[in-house]
């Protein structure tokens, strides 16, 4: 047996027996994340779905001065609800969402109006909570459809075609297929597999080298005649396993809860077949060797297993950095931007979440990337076991 | 045979290892002795190839220590502080590990492991985890991990800290033992009594340095005192002289 090849096994068996180690590898991170993902995906789901057959509740100040608007508003699903006692008292109650919108309607308002003159209301609204911002867009949205009416027989009543009004007529055409609009959804997918990559490997690499050096067994260990770059390889091969068996565990474990998500419901599909499955499975896997190295790399700074660990929570972050920058200036996938780890993963799995075809080129960029980025890794971390102060 | 010569070694502005030099024969016992931080572990340490000296060499067998240096480690037995197992792997699979990686395997090593938990009175606890063992029962097991391979050359760093008198006993059984086989043992302690009782040769090192060495007799006489440990306080205290001077 090769000495690399000890290393592994003993340290697949220590970490086997180490319920920490077996319950972050193989049921947190695959239990947690698709659980997790998908309970907030079925109830934003079901709460957008809810919301949309629920009535528009708002306040409605001034009616007396608008009786047709109002009778117009309420046909199309508006809810009157008491409003606050006077004007100043308003802010507060918008700020505590009782009510969340108040429409106030001034008593020159039929005056204006009735003169085709612009008739203003004011509408007051929290617009940092997300409940009211969307009730509000669908009071904006009444409001701008009773405006156009009103402006149509108006220039009809005079004899002007309403077209001229409308000098650019907007007609949408959705092209979006069910798999691509769950696509947006299912974007912070990627992430929680790479996430559960990492998590996987985490403690076993953390084991491996500052928990060997804080129980004291690394002297002894390099006391032998096995080179420093077989004991890395043994280690770095140990993390990458238990990586791997994570990555496949909570693959599956979303392949499953998914099901269970109504995507239909709202004409998406989730669209994990064994197909696209297994086209998620190759696009991660030369993430596994880079994750385990990452991993390694940081672990072997630390000195006790509690550095480790707080160096580890930095280490989760890094994958999601390229990610996020790219949602941010809305990047979109190139050859170079292809070749960049963790991006790259985000990317081919999107695809393939939306049924796209992906051309093998993109892969092998993918793949390349994250290989050679874990070389570079490992000959740090061969680096750093030369050093002396590796024993402390 | 360990033979160790001028070996000098400093941690940024901490000169551990001034000048060393030495030879642990084989078939006898040697012992470092010298006070906390006098350079003994680090001795220690050059030699089993954790550091690479400065200046100087170690060899054991002939062969050059130093980290690079994979064939002077297979001639090499090595207990270092704290015996440091792995606590979720029981007695037989931490001696198992280190035997394997010896490039042993089989029914060779299988056999080895069971002469080791015999010789080392192990019992039962053999096959048990070591997270529970007693600070005796770790360094028995590390004892056998550092003979699974048969070497010749065996070297222990205060392998009797934290040890009670039943099982100092014990070790020192152990250690006797392994000399009448022809083995060299080099020792490090800093309990003038150890020193006493086992060693055939004792190394005293203060300040990075070996101020004395010789038989416990040939100390004695050298100090002009009737005890080691007179001899010991006595040559420390004109080393101390000698620095302040």
């Amino acid at each position: 047996m090769k000495p690399w090849w000890i290393v592994v096994r003993k340290e697949v068996l220590e970490s086997l027996r180490d319920r920490r180690t077996l319950l972050s590898a193989l049921v947190m991170a695959p239990l947690f994340g698709p659980l997790m993902f998908s309970f907030s995906m079925q109830t934003m789901l079901k709460r957008g779905l809810d919301e949309q057959d629920k009535p528009l509740q708002v306040a409605v100040m001034g009616k007396e001065h608008a009786p047709n608007l109002v009778h117009w508003l309420e046909s199309q699903g508006l809810e009157d609800v008491p409003a606050p006692k006077d004007v100043a008292s308003i802010p507060a109650a918008v700020r505590d969402a009782k009510p969340r919108l108040v429409l106030v309607i001034g008593p020159d308002y039929g005056k204006r109006f009735r003169a085709a003159k612009a008739a203003g209301v004011k509408v007051y609204v929290d617009s940092s909570d997300q409940d009211s911002q969307r009730d509000f867009r669908r009071l904006d949205q009444l409001l701008q459809n009773y405006s156009s009416q009103t402006s149509a027989l108006r220039l009809a009543a005079r004899g002007v075609d309403p077209g001229i009004a409308q000098p650019v007529m907007l007609d949408e055409i959705d092209v979006s297929t069910p798999a691509s609009r769950a696509q947006s959804l299912l974007a912070i997918l990627s992430y929680f597999l790479l996430f559960s990559t990492l998590i996987g490997g985490m403690y076993v690499a953390i084991d491996a080298t500052a928990g060997e050096r804080e129980r004291g067994s690394l002297e002894p260990l390099v006391s032998l005649p096995v080179s420093r770059e077989a004991l890395v390889a043994g280690k770095f091969v140990a993390t990458m396993a238990f990586s791997g068996v994570s990555l496949v565990l909570t693959l599956a474990s979303f392949a499953i809860s998914l099901r269970f998500v109504p995507l239909e419901s709202i004409g998406m599909s989730a669209n994990l077949g064994p197909k696209v499955l297994t086209g998620v499975f190759l696009s991660l896997l030369p993430f596994v060797p880079l994750a385990a190295a990452l991993l390694t790399l940081v672990a072997s700074f630390a000195r006790s297993f509690r550095e480790a660990q707080s160096w580890m929570t930095g280490a989760l972050l890094v994958p999601t950095l390229p990610i996020m920058v790219a949602a941010m200036t809305g990047m979109k996938p190139t050859a170079l931007l292809m070749a960049v780890p963790s991006l790259s993963q985000h990317f081919l799995i999107a695809r393939l979440l939306r049924d796209e075809a992906v051309p093998l080129t993109d892969g092998l960029l993918s793949a390349g990337g994250s290989l050679l980025l874990t070389g570079v890794l490992l000959v740090f971390v061969v680096r750093l076991w030369r050093r002396e102060k590796l024993l402390g | 045979m360990i033979h160790v010569t001028g070996l000098a070694k400093r941690f940024g502005t901490v000169e551990a290892v001034r000048d060393v030099s030495f030879t642990a024969p084989d078939g006898r016992i040697t012992g470092l002795l010298g006070p906390n931080g006098a350079g003994k572990s680090t001795t220690l340490r050059l030699l089993y190839g954790a550091l690479t000296p400065d200046r100087g060499e170690a060899r054991v067998d002939g062969l050059l220590a130093g980290p690079e240096h994979t064939e002077a480690r297979r001639q090499l037995g090595v207990l270092p502080h704290g015996a440091g197992l792995y606590p979720h792997l029981t007695a037989r699979e931490n001696i198992r590990y280190f035997g394997e990686l010896h490039g042993m395997s089989g029914a060779t090593l299988e056999k080895r492991i069971d002469e080791l938990v015999a010789m080392l009175e192990l019992g039962e606890a053999a096959n048990r985890k070591t997270q529970g063992f007693s600070q005796g029962q770790k360094v028995k097991v590390g004892i056998a991990r550092a003979l699974v391979h048969s070497p010749r050359n065996l070297i222990l760093d205060e392998p009797t800290n934290g040890l009670d008198v039943m099982a100092i006993r014990s070790l020192r059984e152990v250690l006797r033992g392994l000399r009448a086989a022809g083995h060299c043992i080099l020792f490090s302690s800093h309990v003038m009594q150890e020193v006493a009782a086992l060693c055939d040769d004792v190394v005293i090192i203060a300040g990075g340095r070996v101020i004395a060495s010789g038989t416990p007799e040939q100390l004695r006489e050298q100090a002009g005192t009737t005890t080691l440990e007179d001899a010991f306080v006595k040559l420390l205290g004109s080393e101390t002289a000698e620095v302040q001077s």
